[in-house]
This record gives structure tokens, C-alpha cells and sequence, in this order.
């Protein structure tokens, strides 16, 4: 290679600063401006250091002008690099392309990168414009679960009561577990191009780490013995986790049952005997609310560019229905927990009053899931109709 | 395999896997059966071509040496862009009394393995040619690989800093390389001796070159740095591109092999 006259002005003066001091970023600085170079330093051993570096680079280099004149190495790292797309919101693709794989939203990716091959990498199965706002908010509102809650209250309840709220934790602890480990499965499946999407299904798991941290405190506040977990609560759950699709596993999980199971929390939040218990559903039913809130937005997009998505989601709800029919559903044990935890007594005018309660409860909670199906775009009657045959179990 | 062409190679690292394999799929999907053969040293890929064993061997500068003193059509087909023009340094501590190569004569003269034609061969021969006796004391890493562990040199060079030898022999680059992780602090070391131009490896064949060898020797001067399929494996193998072999820059190695004798072959 020869090394060509230098243009005026592409000239380095290193002064005495040497090439394991920093000099090459200077170098390379010019010769990313300009294809020749000229070189000037006193560093003792730039003579022996630039050759060397250069060599190691692919450039050209020979003695000139009282230093050393460059010419830019031919070969090009990044002559066929990609940009990822853009950093914005609005630079989201339809598909992420595997080759992009754990680069930046907007990172100028080299070619030859290895491929991440990540299911979910379609915009419409996945995306809410809704995803960084929900974000920001769950990011601000972390809450921490040692000073958040006043766990040294005073108060014992009666020892069925208490059972009673040690029962009910035990049971949304159980369903907070499904509800942090059935998105978690689809994050790991997640492209990372979807930034915003994959840091609001991160927090989310945060949530919920948080719920059962203090849904298990509550419970073993007078005593570590906690509740019943039954066959078919779990069948329930269980039938989450064989969903492959992500919209309808965030549909049936988030939409359905966190949109009932934030009205539980509610429900404790007001009629629970204690003001720890009023606490931590409190606490735990403002995050739920942000997990519904991300479910109908990505699946009020996501049925409005593929409408055939409804006859999906309708037919899960019933395919899942048919699937739990031969369980109990909600078991008794966390019904009548619920009632006796709403009446805070055995009296029989306080057992009237739970129950009443309870049932307004469950009534609710299909009234909601209605509203939220109709959000999606189903009929009216339709709606009342699936949300009629959702899981007993609440989640 | 039987019918590819056989390449020699040693391994002195066990990045040498993955680089050959890289090699053998490169060469696979342009229709030349390629496989490769690895030693534990230079000597015995010498002996393994000059057997017939090997078509093609990825020698060291000093093996080319070798094996070019045994066969006079010996030819080098290609080599790295970065095995052209290599120099190496003698260092010393800058707060040192030794200011100059005659200041040498007689000290201990740290250099990496015996058979390292950058950290000790060219830089002695040197030395013995200016008339400056020294006892040269040797960081044997990893012998019959000449010179192809780094870790010779460094150990040279951490002598130096610990005051048991007064100077240190390393290859250019390694002077910033060194410096870069931190093993001595810039200006630390002073050069006093800076070598004339060396070649390093190369491929070499012997004897005419097979249609198999000539599209060995194509298909490798092809390889694109800018080819992103390509580039890993040149990124490992330490070179932007393959360039045509040449033998002028191995007269200072001859030099000192007739001084001081083949380290491997006494």
C-alpha cells in the first residue's frame, strides 16, 4: 500500500502524548474524517507504537512531513452495519429481525452479529403505545414493602378471623405466583426491540415478587401455618401456563383474572378486619390495576388490526371452561374465608352482611370483565355470556 | 475427508480449534475439501511436511527458516497483512542507569522463549552484531510454539519491572499492549533499541503447486475482512487480509539462526 500526499488540514499533532496514553483515539478520530493523515508527535516511543498500531488496524503508514502519513485502512467493520431501528417509540418495527439481537432500539448493529432467535418479535402481538406510560408509573410507584405497610399495628383478631385472612393470603399468594411466572416465560421469549414492553413485563414480575413478599408476611404474622391449597385452584392456574399464544395467555391472566382479582384486592382493601390486611391489598390492588390497564391496551390494539383475534380469546375462555369443568373452582375453604374475613365475627348479623358482600363481590367481577370484553370489541350479550363461563377460581 | 487438502497447523492456543474449523466451513462451501492437522510444536509439522504429511503448513517464521534450509523449493503462498515489517523492542526502566546498547554489554538481558524469533532471536542476533555480549535470560513459555504464547515476553517484561534483568526484548506491538493492561505505567520503560523489519509466518508449500493448493491460496487472498461471515475468523487469526507470500523479510532470522543454531533442532 502506498501511502498518498496528505491533504492540508488532516494533520494530528500528538505533542507528547503517547499511544498507550490515548493518542490512537485522536488518530482514529481524523482518519474517521478523513482517509489521509499526517501524524506528528515527540512521545519517545511513537516511532515504535504508531507503526504497530497501524499495522493491527489495516493502515497504511509511512515516515513523512516530521511524522508519520496514514492512509485509512480499506476495510470496513461496519460498511454493511443496520440500524436497529430508532430509540423512539415511534421507531418500533413490525418484525424485529433475529440479527438484531440484544442490540439498543436505534444501535447501528454490525453485520455478522449472532442472531437471537426470539418468538415474540411481531409489533402487532405485543405492542401498546400505552407500555412506556405504564412504566414511568410502575416505576415511580415502587413501593417498599418494609416501610409501606405499618406492620407492627396493634390488634389481634379473633383466632377464626385471623384464620380466615390467613387463608385468603395463602390463596392470592398461590395466584400472584401464576400471575409473576406465566409473563415471565413470555419475557425470556420477548425481542428486546420492544423496549418498553419488556421493562413494563419486568416490573411487573417486580409486583408481584412484591405481593407475595407481603401477602406471606400477613399470613404469618400470628403463626407460620398457612392455608389450603386446592386441586382445583391449581388445576386453574395450571391451565395459564398452557397457553402458547401471548395475547390470549395476557388475555385470560391479565385481563380476565387480574381485572377480577384487582377487584378482590379492593374488595380486602375495604372489608378487610385489619389494617395490615387493608395494606398490602391496597398496596398490591394500585399495581394490578396498571397490569389490567397494559392487558386491554395491547389487546384493544392488537384486536383492532386482527379482528379474527376475538373468535381466539372467545374460544380460550370456553376451551378453558370445558378444561376446569370438572373441578370445584373457587373452593370453599376461600369462600367462606371471604365471608368470615368480611364479617369479622361469628355473629349471625355479621355473617349476613360478608355474605352479602361477597356476593356483591362476585357479581362485580363479572359486570367488569363484561365492561373490559366489550372494550375488546365484543357484543354485549356476547361479553356477559364468556365472562360467565370464566374460571370460578377468580384467576 | 481423503482426497482434501491438508494444512498443518500448531496449536499454541485453543482458539486454534475454533479458527481452523471456521477455515475448513469457509473453504467447504466454496467446493474445496479442506481439513487441518494440529502439533503441539513447529518442529514436528516440519518433519510431518517434509514426510508428504501436510500440503500446506502455517509456519512460523523460524520454521519457514527450517524448513526452507532443507527444501529449495520451499515456497511461501501467502501470509498475513500483519505478518509484514515487524519490529521488536529492547527495554529498560527509565530510572535506570542504562541509557544507551552499550550500556548492556554484560547485563542479564530478559527474552522470551528460546525459540521466539521476536523476543529473543532477532533481538540477541542484533545485539550480537553490534559487539554487545549479554547473558540473556530466557521466559520459556510453552517451547516449540516459537513465540507464539504472548506469555514469554510478558514475563520478560515483568522481570524487567522486578528488577532482575536490566532489559526486556518484546515485539513492537506488545509495547502498547502491555502498557494497555496495565502492566507498567506509560514512559515506565524507555526503548533503546529498536530492530529492523521482520517477516513473520507464512503458508508454506512445497514444490509446484497442486489445482487443489492454487485454489487454496485464491479462495484465502478472497477472504474479505468487509464479509461479516468472514471477518470473525480473520478477527481471530489476528489479520485484515490475506496478502501474497513473500521471503525477503526473514534475512535478519537467518542471520541469527547461523549465529546461535536452531533452538529446537540442536
Amino acid at each position: 500500500m502506498t501511502v498518498e500526499r496528505t491533504p492540508p488540514g488532516a494533520v494530528v499533532e500528538l505533542g507528547d502524548l503517547g499511544m498507550a496514553e490515548g493518542a490512537h483515539l485522536l488518530i482514529a478520530r481524523a482518519l474517521a474524517a478523513a482517509p489521509h493523515v499526517l501524524v506528528r508527535g515527540n512521545a519517545p516511543t511513537l516511532a515504535i507504537d504508531l507503526p504497530a498500531w497501524c499495522r493491527a488496524h489495516g493502515h497504511a503508514i509511512e515516515p513523512a512531513g516530521g511524522g508519520f502519513a496514514i492512509a485509512r485502512s480499506p476495510h470496513d467493520r461496519w460498511r454493511d452495519a443496520e440500524r436497529a431501528g430508532d430509540a423512539s417509540p415511534a421507531g418500533v418495527v413490525e418484525v424485529a429481525p433475529a440479527r438484531w439481537g440484544l442490540a439498543a432500539r436505534g444501535a447501528l448493529v454490525e453485520a455478522g452479529a449472532p442472531t437471537l432467535d426470539l418468538a415474540l418479535a411481531d409489533r402487532r402481538a405485543i405492542w401498546a403505545d400505552e407500555a412506556a406510560r405504564l412504566y414511568a408509573q410502575a416505576a415511580a410507584a415502587q413501593w417498599d414493602p418494609q416501610t409501606a405497610i405499618a406492620w407492627d399495628a396493634a390488634g389481634e383478631l379473633p383466632a377464626a378471623v385471623e384464620a380466615a385472612v390467613v387463608q385468603v393470603m395463602t390463596y392470592l399468594i398461590e395466584n400472584e405466583t401464576a400471575a409473576l411466572l406465566v409473563p415471565v416465560r413470555f419475557l425470556g421469549r420477548l425481542h428486546p426491540h420492544f423496549r418498553e414492553v419488556m421493562q413494563l413485563l419486568a416490573i411487573q414480575a417486580a409486583d408481584e415478587a412484591r405481593h407475595i413478599e407481603v401477602f406471606t408476611r400477613r399470613a404469618r404474622r400470628r403463626g407460620d401455618a398457612l392455608g389450603v391449597s386446592t386441586a382445583g385452584g391449581q388445576a386453574s392456574l395450571a391451565s395459564l401456563f398452557d397457553e402458547p399464544e401471548f395475547a390470549i395467555a395476557s388475555f385470560l391472566l391479565s385481563v380476565l383474572g387480574e381485572g377480577s382479582f384487582l377487584l378482590l384486592l379492593q374488595f380486602l382493601r375495604d372489608h378487610a378486619p385489619d389494617l395490615v390486611t387493608r395494606d398490602v391489598a391496597r398496596l398490591a390492588a394500585q399495581d394490578e390495576a396498571r397490569h389490567v390497564a397494559f392487558g386491554l391496551a395491547h389487546l384493544a390494539r392488537h384486536t383492532r388490526e386482527e379482528p379474527g383475534l376475538r373468535d381466539r380469546l372467545a374460544a380460550s375462555i370456553e376451551r378453558r371452561h370445558a378444561a376446569l369443568a370438572h373441578t370445584s373452582g373457587l373452593n370453599a375453604e376461600v369462600f367462606d374465608a371471604l365471608i368470615l374475613l368480611a364479617a369479622g365475627s361469628w355473629d349471625p348479623a355479621a355473617l349476613r352482611a360478608g355474605h352479602a358482600a361477597v356476593t356483591t363481590l362476585v357479581r362485580a367481577m363479572h359486570e367488569a370483565r363484561a365492561q373490559h370484553l366489550v372494550r375488546l370489541g365484543f357484543a354485549p350479550a356476547r361479553a356477559d355470556a364468556l365472562s360467565a363461563l370464566h374460571t370460578r377460581n377468580f384467576m | 475427508m481423503s482426497g482434501a487438502l491438508v494444512l498443518g497447523a500448531v496449536a499454541y492456543d485453543a482458539k486454534v480449534v475454533p479458527i481452523w474449523d471456521g477455515f475448513r466451513a469457509y473453504f467447504a462451501a466454496r467446493d474445496l475439501a479442506f481439513d487441518y492437522v494440529l502439533y503441539t510444536n513447529y518442529e514436528r509439522q516440519v518433519d510431518a511436511q517434509l514426510r508428504g504429511e501436510v500440503d500446506v503448513a502455517w509456519n512460523s517464521p523460524l520454521a519457514w527458516i527450517d524448513v526452507a534450509a532443507r527444501r529449495r523449493d520451499a515456497q511461501a503462498i501467502a501470509m498475513r497483512d500483519t505478518d509484514r515489517d515487524l519490529t521488536s523492542v529492547v527495554l529498560v526502566r527509565d530510572s535506570g542507569p542504562i541509557r544507551a546498547l552499550g550500556d548492556l554489554r554484560g547485563k542479564r538481558v530478559g527474552v522470551g522463549a528460546a525459540d521466539s524469533p521476536q523476543a529473543t532471536l532477532i533481538p540477541l542476533v542484533e545485539l550480537a552484531e553490534a559487539g554487545i555480549d549479554v547473558q540473556p535470560v530466557r521466559h520459556d513459555v510453552l517451547l516449540g510454539k516459537h513465540g507464539d504464547h504472548i506469555g514469554g515476553e510478558r514475563d520478560a517484561v515483568k522481570a524487567l519491572l522486578a528488577g532482575d534483568v536490566d532489559a526486556a526484548c518484546v515485539i513492537d506491538g506488545n509495547h502498547v499492549a502491555f502498557a494497555r493492561e496495565g502492566l507498567f505505567a506509560p514512559n515506565a520503560l524507555r526503548a533503546i533499541h529498536h530492530t529492523g523489519r521482520y517477516d513473520h509466518c507464512n503458508m508454506t508449500v512445497l514444490g509446484e503447486l497442486s489445482p487443489q493448493l492454487a485454489r487454496f491460496r485464491e479462495l484465502l487472498l478472497a477472504m474479505s475482512y468487509d464479509d461479516p461471515a468472514v471477518r470473525p475468523l480473520l478477527d481471530l487469526e489476528g489479520l485484515k487480509a490475506w496478502l501474497p507470500g513473500r521471503t525477503t523479510g526473514y534475512a535478519l532470522l537467518a542471520r541469527a539462526v547461523e549465529r546461535f543454531g536452531h533452538p529446537g533442532r540442536r
